[in-house]
């Protein structure tokens, strides 16, 4: 292979996530209209204060347009040739793990997810989303000993409506933007988890995501809310088959931190980015938010985002408490076909609030990555930082790196610092590297692993080690 | 006489569909030290991309035996790891990677090769501190990207740092004497003479003369226009520096070179 394409002409991804699952299911028909909705909320035996709030969504998002702003380039998406709902069939909720379907157990299992107790060693607790329905949690009794809430979406609707109906939409509102509003009428699970005052939860909290069945839209909701001084740890993991055709994955999160409360979120995203030419992969226009609600809270987002055709997120934090911190630390690779237009939002509004952006996009192939920030101090914030670093990676030169920061201070006692560099690793990098003794494959992941670094040191430890992993899977054959 | 390391036999290569290199000959045995001087384009750092496998850089007839094997069926850093070195007459700047991490993979990988254990973060460092400490060169920048915002002169003291650090079997200095103050030329030279042993060949490539007042090689060849038009003792670099290369064009090679232009 000529030296030049080194770089562009990248063999098939790699995804060993690609296979689906045999199972049967109960799957609406393609199509939105109020009808699904009902249906949803109906399956899910609802309160009716669930299903007003969707229908007001719904109604919202008719009159809403696709944002148009973002660096992104797909087809028009169909949103009536989208499955709203599918669900592995069972004849009734499994109450424990052991009446969990023992093919989906497989599947996890395939996944490096184990859900059977005895297997779980790592001291994680995980709920796992299969298409529209949460199928597992483990560790909920241990947990529940504590006061920690840790279950699907649709079972804190049942037994916690309360919770639900307290902080539902008020991070997110179901009228915030155009996939938000979708994700709050047609929204099938998730989880929710709640920690009560003064309990710093003793595990790893974790969600898996897997969209199986085709067609299917995965539209999930995930509820935070952290009592004054608690403290929690959440990850969150994904994956799909292999498909020809794009399939829309469009979740909302919202965090909720009061006073002294520190959430921690971090995000290994991996949905199945499609073929070399761009054929297939998910879109995952997903609308993160936490809020730092009371004094001294602290959020923080760290997101390692390899997988997808297209991702549209912008994890953001809204300093309301005073002294309150928010954090972004994000990992983006993009190769062959790919596009990322990804950031945060850090909103100041309550004084001395301060937040830190670490923004580290990768490039490869004909992929495009574009960072896209705010930071917003407001009047009265007084005495605010910020400090925001955002550095490009390209790999060849037929990407792009693109960055759009937009800084916004309006009172002269806070402090913002930017940091912005685009490096571009070439043939001449690599032979260097090689001259020297290490393989191609070898010297790109020393570049990029070293690129990453203050990022990766943001996640547990088995987490580090397991992105690093994925991101040199991801590069392998990213060099000729 | 031992046994040659490199042996390059009627060797024509090149690059952008350009004939570079033109029927060379050249053997280096171990020990020795030969300086390959000449002028500008006339195909020195050619040579020197060829023997460490830089892809752009087409072999089109001729062979080159490495300690006896075939150099040309080998990828670079199989080349590498058998122990060629290059010092790049323009080192390469990798950003983001800091020169420690990258000395301690390379290093690590060539010793994984040659059989010998891997060194951890200790016994790396000290012999970081040995080396550097040999070659008198400032430990300093190794924290900091490889040769990414490096002088000049930096740059060419950290590629003298590589050869010391990775022990190679025959070290090709492609000018790395050029751009140096004194000091800086002192510290180079120091290197190549510290490197200078009975089981390793080293050829330097330079334009001057003022490298072998310091370093004293065992043969200077002159390559013109491709090939290697003279050779002789450390005394033909003086005539060099005094007379210039004209007085070695070869009329034909030049009659020959007008009747393929287009
Ligand atoms: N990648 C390339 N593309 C096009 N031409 C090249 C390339 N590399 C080398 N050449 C040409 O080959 C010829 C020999 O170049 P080379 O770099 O080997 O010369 P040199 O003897 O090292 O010169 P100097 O003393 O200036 O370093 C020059 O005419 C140069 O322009
Ligand atoms: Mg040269």
């Amino acid at each position: 292979m000529a030296t030049e394409d080194w770089i562009q002409d990248l063999p098939p991804h790699e995804y060993k996530y690609g296979f689906t699952t045999e199972i049967e299911a109960e799957t609406a028909p393609p199509g939105l209209n109020e009808d699904i909705i009902r249906l949803i909320s109906a399956k899910k035996n609802e309160p009716a204060f669930m299903l007003e709030w969707r229908l007001k969504a719904y109604h919202h998002w008719l009159t809403m347009q696709e944002p148009q702003w973002a660096k992104i380039h797909h087809p028009p998406i169909d949103y009536q040739a989208i499955v709203y709902y599918s669900a592995p069939k069972t004849e009734r909720r499994p109450k424990s793990l052991a009446e969990v379907d023992p093919l989906l157990l497989a599947t996890y299992r395939k996944l490096g997810i184990p859900l059977s107790e005895q297997e779980v060693l790592t001291g994680v607790a995980v709920d796992a989303v299969f298409d529209s329905v949460s199928v597992a949690t483990t560790y909920k009794e241990h947990l529940a000993k504590l006061g920690i809430i840790f279950c699907a979406f649709s079972e804190a609707v049942q037994n916690h409506p309360e919770l639900v109906q307290k902080h539902l939409g008020t991070v997110v509102p179901y009228s915030d933007n155009f996939f938000a509003s979708l994700n709050s009428a047609v929204f099938s699970d998730g989880s929710f988890c709640y920690i009560p005052k003064g309990v710093r939860c003793p595990m790893e909290l974790s969600t898996y995501f897997r969209i199986n069945a085709p067609r299917i839209g995965q539209f999930e909701r995930t509820l935070i809310v952290a009592e004054e001084g608690s403290y929690v740890s959440y990850l969150e993991g994904c994956t799909a088959p292999m498909r020809a055709e794009h399939q829309l994955h469009a979740a909302v999160v919202e965090l909720i931190a009061l006073d002294r409360a520190q959430i921690k979120y971090a995000t290994v995203q991996n949905w199945y980015p499609g073929d070399s030419e761009g054929q297939g992969g998910i879109y995952n226009f997903v609308t993160k938010r936490g809020i730092c609600a009371g004094v001294d809270s602290r959020i923080s987002w760290t997101q390692v985002e390899v997988g997808s055709a297209i991702t549209w997120k912008y994890p953001s934090v809204v300093l309301r408490g005073d002294n309150s911190i928010g954090e972004f630390y994000s990992v983006a690779l993009t190769t062959h076909r790919q596009q990322a237009d990804t950031g945060t939002k850090m909103i100041h509004i309550g004084r001395n609030t301060r937040s830190t952006i670490v923004s580290k996009g990768i490039s490869a192939g004909y992929a495009q990555n574009t960072y896209r920030g705010l930071v917003h101090i407001l009047r009265k914030a007084t005495g605010c930082r910020n400090y925001t670093q955002c550095h490009s990676l390209l790999l060849g030169d037929r990407c792009g790196a693109h960055t759009f920061p937009s800084i916004a201070v309006h009172n002269a006692s806070s402090q913002v610092e930017h940091e912005a560099s685009t490096t571009k690793i070439g043939e001449d990098q690599i032979f260097y590297c090689r001259q020297r003794g290490l393989s191609a494959e070898d010297a790109v992941s020393l570049i990029v692993n070293g690129f990453c670094h203050e990022v990766f040191r943001e996640l547990p430890m088995e987490f580090a080690v397991e992105a690093q992993k994925l991101l040199n899977v991801r590069l392998e054959g990213t060099v000729g | 006489m031992p046994d040659p390391i490199l042996e390059i036999r009627d060797l024509h290569a090149a690059t952008a569909g350009k004939e570079i290199l033109r029927g060379l000959n050249l053997t280096v045995r171990a020990g020795e030290v030969q300086a390959i001087m000449g002028p500008n384009a006339s195909g020195k750092s050619t040579l020197a991309y060829v023997l460490a496998g830089r892809e752009g850089y087409e072999v089109t007839a001729g062979t080159v035996r490495y300690e006896g094997k075939d150099l040309l069926i080998m990828p670079p850093e199989e080349r590498a790891r058998e122990g060629l070195f290059l010092a790049f007459q323009y080192p390469i700047e990798i950003p983001g990677m800091t020169t420690l991490h990258f000395l301690k993979a390379a290093l690590n990988t060539i010793r994984k090769h040659r059989g010998l254990e891997e060194l951890d973060a200790i016994d790396f460092l000290a012999l970081v501190k040995e080396r550097a400490h040999l070659l008198d060169v400032d430990a300093d920048f190794l924290n900091r990207p490889v040769n990414a915002g490096f002088s000049g002169g930096e740059k060419k003291r950290n590629e003298i740092l590589q050869m010391a650090f990775l022990d190679p079997k025959l070290a090709i200095l492609d000018e790395t004497d050029s751009g140096l103050d004194i000091d800086a030329l002192k510290i180079v030279a120091r290197g190549v003479n510290v490197m200078r042993s009975q089981d390793r060949a080293m050829l330097l490539i330079t334009h001057y003369q003022r490298l072998l007042n310091f370093v004293v090689p065992d043969y200077v060849h002159v390559l013109l226009n491709g090939r290697i038009v003279k050779s002789g003792g450390k005394e033909l670099a003086l005539t060099v520096e005094e007379r210039g290369y004209g007085w070695l064009e070869e009329p034909h090679a030049r009659i020959s070179e007008e009747k393929t232009a287009p």
